[in-house]
């Protein structure tokens, strides 16, 4: 059974314009894809194409107008929050931005078992701890505000913090667009390293195709809110069908 | 030669100390010469940039031994020689072109005014040139972009806007420093595919700035490798990429996957640790905690810049323990 599935999902913004009259502005037109087990899923696809937008919708921070998107065999629109927040998690492309400035590494960690789990402090910080380890971060780092650690070392903390409930997806929205490609090795190593230790699934989405074509099982590729390529990594990057996964590659370096 | 410059040092003196950001940075660049350079944040790329165009702030202490353009000697602490030549002999494109071009005054407006200034052209004649100019860097209906306000481009086309006001005084250096970073993939090799065109056509040298390697590998002649304010490696594009000789340069090559080659899901190669802080530099060679080659004498001395045979046209680089030769 796939873990995921989205069907015919549209999505539109709607503001609201002076003189009361709506205007509505259509961001996700039918897009349809699955993810299974176990697998990593790239999505690429030019700025304001809907790549956050999607990550949104799902992990309902944002909703949508039509569609069907089922996780775990169940409704994504009827699943408890508590529920939800144990199936997916989300790291942001903005490791400086996305961590409160005034807590410790420990507690950003141990957040969502503290609030989601009701976990006691003291239990909760071994647990971080734990986690830290796994994700490369020194436990005599734990004690450090977020403005204390490197672009890299933050970005640890984030996904470090998503992995606290043991979701079975991870969706990571550009995280690593903003660090220098030696940190960037680091982090796509210890992701993959993660996917196998937890059997995690994960979208992963960016605009850098070299970043998704190493490190996704699959790709798809968003234009202007549609899906206009979705395949096996290796033939969406060896054999591109559509004309505009055929620019992307040519204009790649 | 037209530049030359021997032993640039730049410290900023801030409230929480000193901070030594360029170090006995020494390169020259030869007329109508493309040099790619590229490091991670931080290493101290844009800095020396700025030391030319005299754009460093009040706090930067500059240091040089000798600095040459054109062959004639220029003092990088006289803002009288750089505000000279900047903008007409050196022009510059920056990252955000966004935040390059003022937001309150039509594009028009601030072409005219670059080109009335620098030229000396009348109104109508610098509206005409204005107009070409845009033309050449393929924006349609130029006459009527004049009137719009920065804000309503797009980030590619303020881009456009950014590099034929950098051209306009045919300048003899133009400096890009990440000209493309904040675009598209697709909108990023037509702006760059555009500015060697102009480079060619206009004999220009060109210095540019990106910390990514495929990049500065696809449109540089010359590469030089900067960490923690040093250039470690600098040579022919072809041979530093083929052969590299420094840790850090073999590191940086082999840590960013490629969009058309090799396996996916594969460990890469990743350069442990993070770069140094420069307020608190390491002693020896600065690379040396996060080298998997480096010994004793690596934490003791700095290792001076070595070349493989003295000439421009072979690689020098700084390692006790460079990597061999193919
Ligand atoms: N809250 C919002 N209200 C109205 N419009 C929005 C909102 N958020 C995003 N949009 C618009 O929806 C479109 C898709 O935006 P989205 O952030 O999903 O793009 P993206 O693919 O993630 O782009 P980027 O690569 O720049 O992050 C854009 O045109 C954007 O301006
Ligand atoms: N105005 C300033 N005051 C104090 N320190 C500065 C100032 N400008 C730059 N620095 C420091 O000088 C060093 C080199 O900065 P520089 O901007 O040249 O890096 P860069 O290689 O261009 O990095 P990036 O890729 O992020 O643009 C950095 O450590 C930076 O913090
Ligand atoms: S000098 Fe030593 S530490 Fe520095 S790069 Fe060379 S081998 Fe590594
Ligand atoms: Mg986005
Ligand atoms: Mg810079």
């Amino acid at each position: 059974m796939n873990l995921l599935s989205v069907k015919n999902l549209n999505k539109s913004y709607v503001t609201k314009k002076l003189m009361g009259k709506n205007e509505e502005r259509k961001v996700l037109s039918n897009v349809q894809f699955e993810l299974g087990e176990n697998k990593i899923l790239g999505i690429v696809g030019e700025s304001g194409c809907g790549k956050s937008t999607l990550a949104k919708v799902l992990t309902r921070l944002e909703d949508f107008q039509s569609g069907e998107i089922t996780l775990c065999g169940q409704n994504l629109r009827e699943i408890p929050q508590k529920n939800l927040t144990h199936l997916v998690q989300m790291v942001f492309q903005d490791p400086y931005q996305s961590l409160n400035p005034r807590k410790m590494a420990w507690e950003i960690i141990a957040d969502p078992i503290m609030v989601v789990e009701k976990t006691p402090r003291p239990q909760a910080k071994i647990q971080a701890l734990a986690m830290m380890a796994k994700v490369g971060l020194l436990p005599e780092l734990s004690e450090r505000y977020p403005h204390q650690f490197s672009g890299g070392q933050r970005q640890r903390i984030g996904i470090a913090r998503a992995l606290m409930l043991k979701p079975k997806i991870l969706i990571l929205d550009e995280p690593v667009s903003a660090l220098d490609v030696s940190i960037q090795a680091q982090v796509l190593n210890l992701l993959l390293d993660l996917q196998k230790e937890f059997g995690l699934s994960m979208i992963f989405i960016s605009h850098d195709l070299s970043v998704v074509k190493h490190i996704s099982d699959e790709t798809l590729v968003l234009y202007f809110g549609e899906v206009v390529e979705h395949g096996p990594s290796e033939n969406v990057f060896k054999n591109p069908q559509h004309a505009y996964t055929k620019t992307l590659l040519e204009s790649a370096p | 030669m037209l530049l030359e410059i021997e032993k640039l040092s730049v410290q900023f003196k801030t409230e929480s100390g000193n901070l030594l950001a360029l170090r006995d940075v020494s390169f020259s660049l030869e007329a109508g010469e493309i040099l790619g350079v590229v490091g991670e944040s931080g290493s101290g790329k844009s800095v020396s940039n700025l030391a030319l165009m005299g754009l460093l702030p009040d706090i930067a202490v500059i240091n040089t031994k000798k600095v040459l353009f054109q062959n004639h000697p220029l003092d990088l602490n006289s803002q009288k020689q750089l505000s000279q030549l900047r903008g007409k002999s050196i022009a510059m494109i920056f990252q955000d072109p966004m935040t390059a071009l003022n937001p309150s005054l039509t594009v028009g407006y601030q072409m005219l005014e670059t080109l009335q200034t620098h030229l000396g052209l009348s109104k109508k004649a610098a509206k005409m040139k204005a107009i070409s100019l845009l033309e050449r860097v393929g924006i349609l209906s130029a006459e009527q972009r004049l009137k719009v306000y920065p804000f309503e481009l797009s980030g590619g086309m303020a881009q456009r806007v950014m590099i034929a006001m950098s051209i306009s005084c045919n300048p003899k250096l133009l400096i890009a420093d990440e000209p493309t970073t904040a675009l598209d993939v697709t909108i990023q090799k037509q702006i760059l595919d555009l500015l060697i065109d102009l480079q060619r056509e206009k004999k220009m040298s060109m210095i540019f700035v990106s910390h990514d390697l495929a990049l500065v590998k696809k449109y540089s002649q010359r590469i030089q490798v900067m960490y923690a304010g040093e250039i470690i490696e600098t040579g022919p594009t072809d041979q530093v990429i083929k052969n590299p000789h420094h840790p850090y340069t073999f590191g940086l090559l082999k840590a960013r996957p490629s969009a058309h080659a090799g396996k996916t899901k594969e460990h890469l190669y990743a350069i442990p640790g993070t770069v140094p802080s420069l307020r608190a530099r390491p002693s020896g060679c600065q690379f040396h905690p996060r080298c998997n080659r480096s010994t004793e004498v690596c934490k003791k001395t700095n290792p001076s810049v070595s070349s493989l045979q003295p000439s421009p046209l072979q690689t020098s680089f700084s390692c006790h323990h460079p990597l061999e030769s193919l």
